[in-house]
Order: structure tokens, then sequence, then C-alpha cells
């Protein structure tokens, strides 16, 4: 699964990748009670660039390369490291780059039906 | 999905987390009135330990692996005229604290909420998906 996806290009590996860091946000808010859970999170845009650049490799290897620990603003006594509103901002701010992803396709997809079906209007 | 575990899994499993540990803060507040004849049967508060669960690197979600006693001592009180007193006329009231228990229970909710939410984001965002289609 590289860059040369000819229908979707770049944005079926970001939608991929996206979906992945959502879940990972979601652990992180599942396990907000959880004693001594480190929260983790994905680099999007080093994933994307291991995903989709010269030597690019399979989406979840690219993903799985690029985890990182969060660093708290402030360390809690049962080493729990999940920060509720920052892990609800990132799930946020995912969400909405994910459907601003998803339009992309969308576009991409409508180019292709209006093609396909000719001018009908 | 490559991941075995999926947001709703998480957030479902995390939800039922919460329920259990929801359950132990309405048991000890009904039991925060009860008295006992000695120290060892008084009745102490009860707290769900959770711990992590993965199946994949990255993704994990939240169990309770058991429910313990805590150490809140019962508070000892003199009461003869009570029929559960023993031979000194004294009974041990259940060792809950109230007050934390009820911030428990409203750290609880919050929790609670925000998986629901996460469950229905990612909802949205897969129907999203599958309407793309149209």
């Amino acid at each position: 699964m590289g860059s040369d996806d000819a229908l979707f290009g770049i944005h079926g590996t970001a939608l991929q990748i996206r979906s992945q860091r959502m879940s990972m946000l979601a652990s992180n808010i599942a396990n907000a009670a959880t004693p001594g859970f480190k929260a983790r999170d994905i680099d999007f845009n080093k994933a994307l660039d291991a995903a989709t650049g010269q030597q690019a490799g399979s989406v979840d290897d690219a993903v799985q390369g690029n985890v990182g620990y969060r660093v708290p603003v402030e360390s809690s006594l049962s080493g729990n490291t999940v920060e509720l509103p920052v892990e609800q901002t990132q799930f946020a701010e995912n969400a909405v780059q994910y459907k601003t992803t998803l339009q992309f396709l969308q576009g991409r997809v409508d180019t292709v039906m209006q093609a396909l079906k000719g001018d009908n209007t | 999905m490559s991941s075995p575990l999926s947001v709703f899994d998480i957030a479902g499993r995390a939800m039922s987390a919460q329920i259990v540990r929801l359950n132990t803060v309405a048991s000890n507040m009904a039991n925060a009135g009860t008295v006992a004849g000695s120290e060892a049967t008084a009745y102490r508060a009860l707290k769900p330990v959770f711990q992590q669960v993965s199946d994949a690197p990255g993704v994990s979600t939240v169990k309770v692996t058991q429910v313990v006693q805590s150490n809140t001592q019962p508070t000892k009180r003199h009461d003869p005229d009570n029929p559960l007193a023993d031979k000194d006329g004294n009974v041990w009231d259940a060792g809950v604290d109230s007050a934390a228990e009820l911030v428990d229970m409203i750290e609880t909710q919050r929790q609670y909420q925000n998986n629901v939410q996460v469950m229905q984001t990612a909802k949205q965002l897969t129907l999203d998906t599958l309407r793309i289609e149209k």
C-alpha cells in the first residue's frame, strides 16, 4: 500500500492512520483511571511520511514505528499519564481531521461517478 | 480494521468497568449507616482495581481485575442501648467515607460520559465512511 493508489492518492492512507490514531486516543480515554497506565499517541505526519515515502512499508508498520508516549503536563501519584483535557482535545481534533480526509475522498468518488455517468444533468 | 480491538470495544469495556465502579459506590453508600457488633465484622468500603488490557500494541482497554476492601477503619462508638453492642457497650460504624464516595461517583460519571462521547464520535465517523459511496 504505497502512494501510488491511483484513485485515492494520499487520502486513503491518511484515513487509515487517522482511524488507528482514533483507536489509540480512545484507549487513553478508556484507561483514564487505570493506575500506572502510560498514554500513547501517533505522530501523524511522520507516520504518513513513512507510509507514503520512497521506501513505503505497510500502513501498520508505519504507524507502529511512530508511536510515542505522552509527556504529562502534571505528573500524577498513581503513575497514570492520561490527562483528560489533552486527550479530549486531541480526539476532537483527530475526528475533525478524519472528516476532512473523508471529504477529500468524497470529492474523488464524486468526480469518478460523474465521469462514469456522463453529462446527465 | 487491522486491530482486534475496535473503538467500540475499547469504549464499551471501559464503560463496563466504570459501571462496576459505580456499583461499588452504590454498595458503599447503601452500607454507610450500618453498624456491627465487632470491628472485624464491620462493613468496609469496596474498591474496584482497574487494569489495562491490551491485545495489540498501541490499543488497550480496561477491566476490573478484582474488588477489594479498602482500609478505611470502622469507627468505634459507645452505644450500650444498641442490640448489637458487645459486652463493653461498643458498636462499630461502617468504614465508609461518604464524601469520598460521592466524589468517586462524580468522577465515575464523568469518565463514563467521556467514553459515551468517544463512542458517538466513532459511530458518526463510521457512518460517514459508509455513506461515501452515495
